[in-house]
């Protein structure tokens, strides 16, 4: 996919000026509520009109000062921060809306194996106002995929859902996406969403993009600025329960953790700031997880200096200020002790 | 026991097939007028609005000298379209439905309208980005969402016609058998001194349409509810 987009649209309240090319086909667009977005979103899909410029989707222009494709020609699937699936259809007819409107030659995804991946089969002749959250959101991204789109814009899908929905969703999000091939991009304001779901980032701030990204460099930029540090993600597997804390695999390490027991792989976050350094192995500490590991390397960010650890085969981030970085003698290839307290670790799914 | 003459059956009759043809013949025109209100953006909005509406504040008898002059025989429509094509629509039963559709049409407008205004936005753009065109929006989306509304201005619109009387006596006459509605007979009735009992049992026939159209239309209205 080749997205190419150079438009400028005023408003009163404020101007979006946006240049940008991308060709990956994970894209996330990562910036505060208010910062235009949505709006983005919406010019793309042409849902409202740029002042000027021109956007290009695989070397079709969909918008320059002669064109203007409708949005039901563009053949970009969209995936709002409600569902907004056709209350008085069925799950079925719900889905098949796009699918029945696609010409043939475009028709490349059935319904049977969409139903399958999002796992949406035993709701297909319900009505959809009896859905949970989460199915709904699952609904309206099987709808958006059997349109056939050249490409689909997820709009803070998850921002209306809670925490633990948010997680369950993540995977049929991605995981539908890379099954049909369809790329995709992926607005949120939500850091941890944009390490989930995107391998490339434009940042976004007042109808402007300041950067352009990984994930992984952004989460690592804000770490100093940001209130929870660095989030690490940290996929556990292997849950046994040993005396009111469960144990897990993490590469070749094993994890203390505070929860009641595991499903066999599970995703945790960890803070940075939840991560104490030690120069040499402590005789005894409160914290459960004192893990061996070596520094890699550090960066700084804000006042901040983040240290990152290869622990078992596995990378861990923490946080320092560099008094201590000091105290602890950082540097790559140094070999170091990391304390983690088992109630540090947050699961999200 | 009160018995009805021909005349009577006659006049229940025709309210209900003028009512009936009024309202079924502004169904398309106000679901057209509601959606260009509700989702178009046009020069002369405003007068367009101002000019459904004005039948709901203009006396009905207005109303009816109104059409009498631009549909009579010396009217811009009666003398440049009727005529030409040997139609004749004043004092006819036809030109009941005429003033009744109009006089009902803005309640009609504004029931669908309140319903259309009900749907959410981004069900349109959602129809949208799956590659509907804006006529299949309508008729998939606006249509079947907006179909309280639809109803609900039919049933308004139906009941507003059974008590028509203004423009419909000024337009289509008193004519027993031809153009007399039950507001015309009970009219009649009243007039005259020995009408009263057949005018009270007319009211009780009036009442009684009322009451079933409105139940009618509870009926599917909790009906469509359900049906979520």
């Amino acid at each position: 996919m080749e997205l190419r987009v150079a438009i400028r649209k005023r408003f009163t309240s404020f101007d979006l000026n946006v240049d940008f090319t991308v060709s990956q086909d994970r894209i996330g667009v990562f910036g505060p509520s208010g910062s235009g977005k949505s709006t983005l979103v919406n010019l793309i899909a042409g849902l409202q009109q740029p002042d000027d410029g021109i956007i290009q989707l695989d070397g079709t222009t969909l918008f320059d000062a002669k064109t203007n494709v409708p949005t039901e020609r563009r053949r970009i699937g969209i995936i709002f921060q409600h569902p907004h699936l056709f209350p008085h259809l069925s799950v079925r007819r719900n889905l098949l809306y796009g699918h029945t409107r696609c010409t043939p030659e475009n028709r490349k995804i059935d319904i049977d194996s969409l139903v399958g991946v999002l796992q949406i089969g035993h709701l297909l002749e319900r009505g959809v106002n009896n859905l949970s959250g989460g199915e709904k959101q699952r609904v309206a991204l099987g709808r958006a995929i059997l349109s056939n789109p050249r490409l689909l814009l997820m709009d803070e899908p998850l921002s209306a859902l809670d925490d633990t929905l948010r997680f369950q969703i993540i995977p049929y999000l991605r995981g539908a996406c890379e099954n049909f091939g369809i790329p995709y991009l992926f607005i949120s304001h939500s850091l941890l969403e944009m390490r989930l779901m995107a391998d490339r980032v434009i940042v976004f701030d007042n109808g402007r993009q300041t950067a352009e990204t990984t994930p992984e460099e952004l989460a690592r930029d804000r770490m100093g600025i940001s209130t929870v540090g660095y989030i690490n993600l940290l996929h556990l597997t292997n849950p046994r329960e040993r005396g009111g804390i469960t144990s897990f695999q993490w590469g070749t390490e094993e994890l203390l953790v505070s929860t009641e027991g595991g499903t066999g792989e599970n995703l945790f976050e960890l803070s940075s700031k939840d991560v104490i350094l030690f120069k040499k192995h402590p005789e005894a500490i409160s914290a459960r997880n004192l893990l061996h590991c070596q520094v890699v390397r550090t960066f700084a960010s804000g006042r901040k200096i983040g240290v990152e650890l290869s622990c078992g085969g596995e990378r861990l981030v923490a946080e320092v200020v560099a008094e201590a970085a000091a105290e602890l003698g950082i540097a790559e290839g140094v070999e170091i002790f990391a304390a983690i307290k088992a109630s540090a670790f947050r699961e999200l799914r | 026991m009160l018995e009805f003459s021909s005349a009577e059956y006659a006049a229940i009759l025709l309210s209900l097939k003028v009512s009936v043809v009024a309202t079924i013949l502004s169904l398309p025109f106000g679901f057209a007028v509601a959606y260009a209100m509700t989702y178009r953006k046009f020069r002369g909005k405003v007068a367009l609005d101002v000019f459904v509406n004005l039948p709901l504040t203009l006396p009905p008898v207005v109303i009816g000298y109104i059409l009498l002059l631009l549909l009579g025989q010396r009217g811009f429509i009666g003398q440049h379209v009727l005529q030409p094509l040997g139609i004749k629509l004043i004092f006819t039963w036809k030109a009941a439905v005429i003033a009744t559709a109009v006089v009902g049409f803005p309640l009609l407008v504004r029931s669908i309208r309140i319903g259309m205004e009900t749907i959410d936005q981004g069900l349109l753009q959602a129809s949208c980005s799956l590659g509907a065109g804006w006529f299949d929006t309508m008729l998939t989306i606006i249509l079947p969402l907006s179909l309280r509304g639809v109803i609900a201005g039919s049933a308004l619109m139906f009941a507003r016609g059974l008590g028509e009387f203004g423009a419909t006596i000024i337009v289509a006459g008193n004519i027993p058998g031809v153009t007399q509605t039950i507001p015309l007979a009970i009219y009649e009735y009243a007039s005259s001194p020995s009408g009263d009992a057949m005018a009270i049992a007319l009211c009780v026939v009036s009442i009684v349409i009322s009451v079933a159209v409105l139940l009618f239309h509870e009926y599917l209205s909790r009906r469509m509810t359900r049906g979520d």
